[in-house]
């Protein structure tokens, strides 16, 4: 079980609490599509993921960077066991998506640089170890079903 | 708190083990296209637009390298613990005159060398000796100091650090630690 100051409880319950789900859901997914080209393996039925402006304006990715950013809800909600939170949807992401893990370290890499972009300089040293921290427990949990 | 210490070193040495991964999984293509300008390090992974990008972004930076670099530091010795290792030299509290000093250099050498990336390694020579031989920073750090870079730009760049910069600034960043790291063995 991960230990959790209360500085970081009542940071990421913050960041969370103000995230505009709409924004950041899908800046973070395009950014990461854009940034690492080689993540667009996974969404080949997304359409026009030609350059970084059809992968910014593309619909079916803004939508599913807002179901991805919801799906951190449930750690949010659940901090003291997201091992057990993300158990299904590791199994999910490993047998049936068949997603390299590596790519949710990227996808939090990408969604720090985002809120850290909206956040300016509220997005200290201190709330920045604290969010990598948290997508740390996150990107851990959703690997751990892996075989 | 002795929980959240050791919490913190678990964590960065997760992300080490991963990051590191990364670092050695990323080549710089050797194959030459049309909109790449051929460097003479054979990186020709950037174009020349964002070369451009690149080099205007630090030139932003040098007045302000001393706190930008502090910053950059600062970021990555809260986020990745085990990085504090490097500084048990100096005084690494924030706001610190040897971590504004520090910074300073760190980030005037990456402005200096975004001026001309195609002689990066010529111009990075005398810093790859010096991470080799006197340094000897385990290059898996690197790649934790580069991300806490992005950072820092996007916290001060907002809507303007978008996508295309990002990705141009990290490749750029990937092939500055590469350099640095060459020599290693």
């Amino acid at each position: 079980m991960v230990g959790w100051t209360d500085f970081e409880r009542a940071t990421i319950q913050s960041i969370f609490s103000k995230m505009n789900y709409d924004d950041v859901g899908p800046a973070a997914l395009s950014r990461c599509l854009v940034v690492y080209p080689w993540t667009q393996r996974y969404f080949g039925n997304f359409g026009n993921l030609y350059n970084a402006a059809a992968i910014q304006g593309n619909p079916m990715v803004a939508a599913h960077g807002k179901t991805v950013l919801h799906g951190l809800d449930r750690a949010v909600k659940n901090m003291d066991d997201i091992k057990a939170t993300y158990a299904e949807l590791s199994v999910l992401h490993s047998e049936k998506l068949r997603v390299d893990p590596d790519n949710f370290r990227l996808l939090a890499d990408c969604l720090t640089i985002v809120v850290a972009a909206r956040m300016g300089a509220a997005f200290t040293a201190d709330v920045q170890g604290a969010f990598q921290k948290f997508l740390a427990v996150v990107v851990s949990s959703l690997g751990k079903q892996y075989h | 708190m002795q929980a959240n210490h050791v919490d913190g070193l678990y964590w960065c040495k997760k992300w080490l083990t991963n990051t590191f991964t990364q670092t050695c999984a990323v080549r710089p293509s050797r194959h030459s296209t049309s909109t790449h300008s051929t460097s003479a390090t054979g990186y020709n992974m950037l174009t020349d637009h964002e070369k451009e990008l690149i080099a205007k972004i630090w030139d932003k930076m040098i007045p302000v390298a001393s706190d930008i670099g502090a910053e950059c530091l600062l970021r990555m010795m809260t986020t990745f613990p085990g990085t504090k290792t490097y500084f048990a030299h100096l005084d690494i509290r924030p706001r610190s005159p040897h971590l504004r000093s520090h910074g300073k250099k760190i980030v005037l050498a990456i402005a200096e060398c975004s001026k001309d990336i195609s002689s990066m390694m010529v111009t990075l020579a005398p810093l790859q000796t010096l991470h080799v031989y006197k340094l000897r920073i385990d290059p898996c750090n690197f790649k934790l100091l580069c991300h806490c870079i992005l950072v820092t730009l996007a916290a001060h760049m907002g809507d303007e650090f978008d996508p295309v910069a990002h990705a141009a600034m990290d490749k750029y960043l990937s092939a500055f630690a590469a350099v640095l790291a060459e020599k290693y063995r």
